[in-house]
């Protein structure tokens, strides 16, 4: 077969197989940072076992000239590095693509379409100076050296990524990069380039950044004035509570006193993780938590009651694949009805759901935000794609608004409410009209403030009442004031195309598939709409959505078709036009995919 | 809220100028005669001792007959009602909120020592400044009488039957968490209950009580571990306990040359021991726990101070907090400047 394709440029994806607990991690950032300092649009997903050290691992580095961030399913490049996977590996690689292996490697004869580098990783290595006990680590800078070489990377942008990565320390950056070097300058002389792959400097990524979800979530919250932190380690959401650590002391200490206006307390467990932060949100902090699936459903019975009794709080659900154990380092979807419907009884629960790293950072803020202004608890629902896979995204912008602290009467404002309204104030009493009560908090030194806050029923007083009337009167308040305060949501954003009929709905980190998904269909010929769900409960937009499209495909990274049951829950009689496009096996969705889904399950509307 | 009377008014003010009826709160819905109202008296009386203002104390519980009782004390201040064994969660949030507030929460032996032992143990290690009582009865009363982790081996209770398992000891567990604070005291010794509290309330840390308070509905047999009658017959106190406040002057009667022993707390206060029969150090961790295990085996109910250590950081002296509460910070303290984020996104890659 003729390996030499046509020339492709800045439109590929290498995948890195190697072991984990080698260190692959730091080689790989560097290549993608390199290449997103050479203006390339690149993505990176980390496929990796619940493991620490031994068992395979990839990660995929996609590098599109037109800005797609999704995933793709198949790899141009591969680099081999686990001698037990190369058999998989190689057939994911598209012909006329790369296979970058150690020379000590049996070198497979099945492909003869793709072009084989042998790499003496173990000469190369042996000959830097690198102590024995490094060797290991450092083995992944030969083939970053012979990559760079072989598809044109900048190496002095590899150096100043690695400048980055160990904060300036110079032996280690010189460790790291002599080899690179070394492997760049050996494949210069001994490597005949004969694929057809070239990454070329652009400018697409100017005024970038590259992060991940669990850091822009953190330094969000923190913008948005985060002052109590409970949180239990849980892959794949500790590196959220780990950012706040790392950025709330540099961020939030009083230039006046040095004091931190924030606490951060590791819990023993979910359960009691979300009771401190219900007891500091009740008591005036803003206050939160990160979790995943299984700590969330710890968590359940608590949030029903600060959901009743009026206690505004923030959990980040950053989702991994679900139920029970299920695969805890794998993306999906998958926690969005447990969310909506979660505590026994009656309830809403106002859920966020960011579908970029942008919005990571901006429902950070604007959660807390909600939360007080409508004295509930607030979910943010990311997902393990977002939350720990390194994003390239415009840089984070400044809340727009100011801080919206809610209904909160310290004493001044109780002595003129009591003046206003006849020497009475009620905890739960709605003097609005918007559903909304207002609140004394923690400290509050008017002999009126004080009051009794429980999970039992109770009056507009707090007292306790079994009062079938009391009851329902409260209940249904509370009802209102959430449905009233959707319009403080984030709207659910359309892209609408001209004429089109056929609509894909989606949210979070899907988005970025049905993106590519939609300009594939385009240049079949298939124009489609395109509506991205940001919160919950859902507005009006999304049966304006449902009625201007014939057909409409639900997308999401679940088995089930959670978002279209609740879609189909919220407009009945639309459920006719709505296809469940739901799957789910632990890897981010990718446009061809979506594609198929649509191609294949159309009702022949174009 | 019950409202003084003229009279109360008239009379018995204390130093913050409240009277007594101002400590209290709504009508107990507990049955008649439940040790749990003994507590709430004693809660009133010794917060009104102590000069404690309403709204600078807040008070917390789970689920259970006794996290009902704080409505039936300190009507004024705030409190949260919470969920079953998970006070100690919600407490410790809350108080980070304002820590100049005096924390009191109630729990009972089914919220506690069941469902909550894991959160209990883990406030107690962290020295949350609280009041940590535990109203124990040794029986799930508002459940109707099902027996409770603190029941004795071979207690019967009437639909029950026998008790087959081992009981768990509370004082025993917060002084294997390292407690600071740890006291056993009777539902029917308002005296020396009182005083207890006094000093759990002035102690800077966490203050863990055990008060057996017996259930008059559904456990309270004569011989039972949890019953008034053994109670009184068995409760061995290990000495009279004075507390004297740190404005107060120590007058000699208070205690007896070579007979006391004083603990001196950290706002300056005392803790005045007065011997019984044996020479108790409750500073000495090694004997209170020799004490609990020997009283175990001779089934006895030993009341008192059982171990204190005032001189022990407590969680929030872990923490760089400002003096004003955390919950008065304004939102130019709480958002970072506008110029940070150009420095954010420069420690972004």
């Amino acid at each position: 077969m003729d390996k030499t394709n046509t020339k492709n440029v800045n439109d590929f994806c290498i995948t890195f197989s190697t072991i984990n607990g080698s260190g692959s991690a730091t080689a790989n950032t560097t290549l993608m940072r390199a290449l997103f300092r050479m203006g390339i649009p690149v993505s990176g997903k980390n496929i990796f076992p619940s493991n620490i050290q031994g068992l395979p691992t990839w990660f995929s580095l996609r590098v599109s000239k037109d800005g797609y961030l999704a995933r793709v399913e198949k790899d141009d490049i591969v680099v081999a590095m686990n001698p037990m996977t190369i058999e998989r590996e190689l057939e994911y690689i598209t012909p006329g693509g790369l296979l970058l292996i150690p020379d000590d490697f049996k070198i497979p004869e099945s492909r003869s379409d793709i072009h084989i580098y042998k790499m003496p990783v173990k000469k190369l290595v042996k000959d830097s100076d690198v102590s024995p006990a490094l060797r290991d680590y450092i083995a992944n800078m030969v083939y970053v050296g012979i990559l760079a070489q072989l598809i044109f990377i900048d190496i002095d942008l590899i150096y100043k990524a690695l400048d980055f990565h160990f904060k300036g320390k110079q032996k280690a950056i010189d460790s790291n990069f002599t080899v690179v070097k070394a492997a760049f300058e050996w494949a210069q002389q001994n490597l005949i380039k004969t694929d057809a792959y070239y990454a070329e400097k652009m400018s697409r990524t100017d005024g970038m950044i590259m992060t991940d979800g669990n850091t822009a979530g953190a330094l969000g919250a923190i913008y948005g004035g985060v002052q109590f932190v409970a949180w239990y380690p849980i892959t794949p959401a500790t590196s959220l509570a780990e950012s706040l650590t790392e950025y709330l002391p540099i961020l939030r200490k009083d230039a006046n006193t040095g004091k931190d206006t924030f606490a951060v307390v590791q819990s023993e467990d979910e359960l009691a993780a979300i009771g401190m932060t219900i007891g500091a949100g009740w008591g005036g902090l803003r206050a939160m938590t990160s979790t995943s699936g299984p700590g969330l459903s710890l968590m359940t019975e608590y949030i029903g009651l600060a959901y009743y009794a009026e206690v505004p709080v923030v959990i980040w659900d950053v989702q991994r694949v679900g139920p029970s154990t299920g695969m805890p380092t794998r993306t999906a979807q998958g926690d969005l009805t447990m969310v909506n419907f979660m505590s026994h009884g009656d309830k809403q629960i106002v859920i966020l759901i960011p579908g970029s790293i942008n919005e990571c950072f901006e429902f950070g803020w604007k959660a807390f935000d909600i939360a007080e202004q409508l004295q509930t608890p607030v979910v943010i629902l990311s997902d393990l794609d977002f939350g720990m896979n390194p994003w390239i995204t415009p840089k984070f912008e400044y809340p727009e608004s100011v801080m919206d602290r809610g209904k909160i009467l310290w004493e001044k404002d109780l002595e003129k409410f009591l003046e206003k309204h006849n020497n009475h104030w009620g905890r739960y009493e709605d003097v609005d009209g918007d559903g909304i009560p207002y609140r004394t908090v923690l400290g509050n030194q008017h002999p009126k403030s004080g009051h009794f806050t429980r999970g039992t029923s109770h009056t507009e007083d707090t007292g306790y009442s079994e009062d079938p009337e009391v009851w329902e009167r409260i209940f249904n308040r509370i009802k209102y004031k959430i449905e009233n305060g959707i319009k403080l949501l984030p709207k659910a954003i359309s892209k609408m195309d001209n004429d089109a009929k056929v609509g894909i709905i989606s949210s979070g980190s899907a988005h970025f598939a049905v993106e590519e998904a939609r300009e594939q269909l385009k240049n079949q010929g298939i124009k489609t709409n395109y509506l991205r769900v940001r919160s919950l409960p859902l507005g009006d937009e999304i049966r304006e959505f449902l009625e201007q499209n014939d057909q409409v495909f639900v997308v999401e990274l679940n088995r089930d078709g959670q978002l279209h049951q609740l879609i189909t829950l919220n407009s009945p009689d639309m459920a006719f036009k709505m296809i469940q496009s739901a799957h789910m096996d632990g890897l981010p969705l990718t446009a061809n995919w979506v594609k198929d889904q649509v191609l294949s399950n159309s009702r022949g509307v174009k | 809220m019950n409202l003084p009377t003229l009279a109360e008014n008239l009379q018995n003010v204390n130093k913050v100028g409240l009277s007594k009826a101002e400590y209290r709160g709504a009508p107990s819905t507990l049955c008649q005669g439940c040790g749990h109202n003994g507590v709430a008296a004693q809660i009133v009386a010794a917060c009104y001792e102590m000069n404690l203002v309403p709204e600078k104390v807040v008070k917390f519980s789970g689920i259970g007959c006794s996290s009902k009782s704080p409505t039936y004390f300190l009507g004024r201040s705030f409190a949260f009602n919470g969920l079953h064994g998970r006070m100690p969660s919600l407490a410790l949030g809350a108080m980070f909120a304002d820590i100049t507030l005096k924390g009191i929460g109630v729990s009972g032996d089914g919220d506690t020592a069941s469902i909550g032992m894991g959160q209990f143990k883990h406030l107690v290690r962290r020295n949350l400044p609280l009041v940590y009582i535990v109203e124990n009865n040794g029986v799930y009363g508002l459940t109707k009488g099902q027996f409770s982790a603190t029941a004795e081996k071979g207690l019967e209770l009437k639909k029950q039957g026998t008790n087959l398992y081992l009981p768990v000891d509370i004082a025993m567990e917060a002084l294997v968490s390292n407690a600071t604070f740890v006291a056993r005291s009777f539902a029917g010794d308002p005296k020396q209950l009182k005083e207890l509290l006094k000093i759990a309330i002035a102690h800077k840390g966490i203050a863990v009580i055990d008060i057996i308070s017996p259930c008059v509905t559904f456990h309270n047999h004569e011989n039972s571990f949890h019953s008034y009658s053994f109670g009184k017959a068995k409760e061995e106190p290990l000495h009279e306990i004075s507390f004297v406040p740190a404005r107060d002057e120590i007058t000699v009667e208070d205690f007896e040359e070579g007979t006391s022993r004083e603990v001196t707390l950290h706002d300056g206060s005392t803790v005045v021991l007065k011997k019984l029969e044996s020479d108790y150090d409750p500073q000495d961790k090694i004997q209170a726990f020799k004490m609990l295990a020997e009283a175990q085996l001779k089934d006895e109910l030993v009341t008192g101070l059982i171990f204190i250590n005032p001189n022990v950081a407590n969680m929030f002296d872990l923490y760089n907090l400002p003096e004003e509460p955390l919950n008065r910070a304004r939102p130019d303290q709480l958002r970072p400047s506008v110029e940070s984020m150009e420095m954010v996104n420069n420690l972004m890659f």
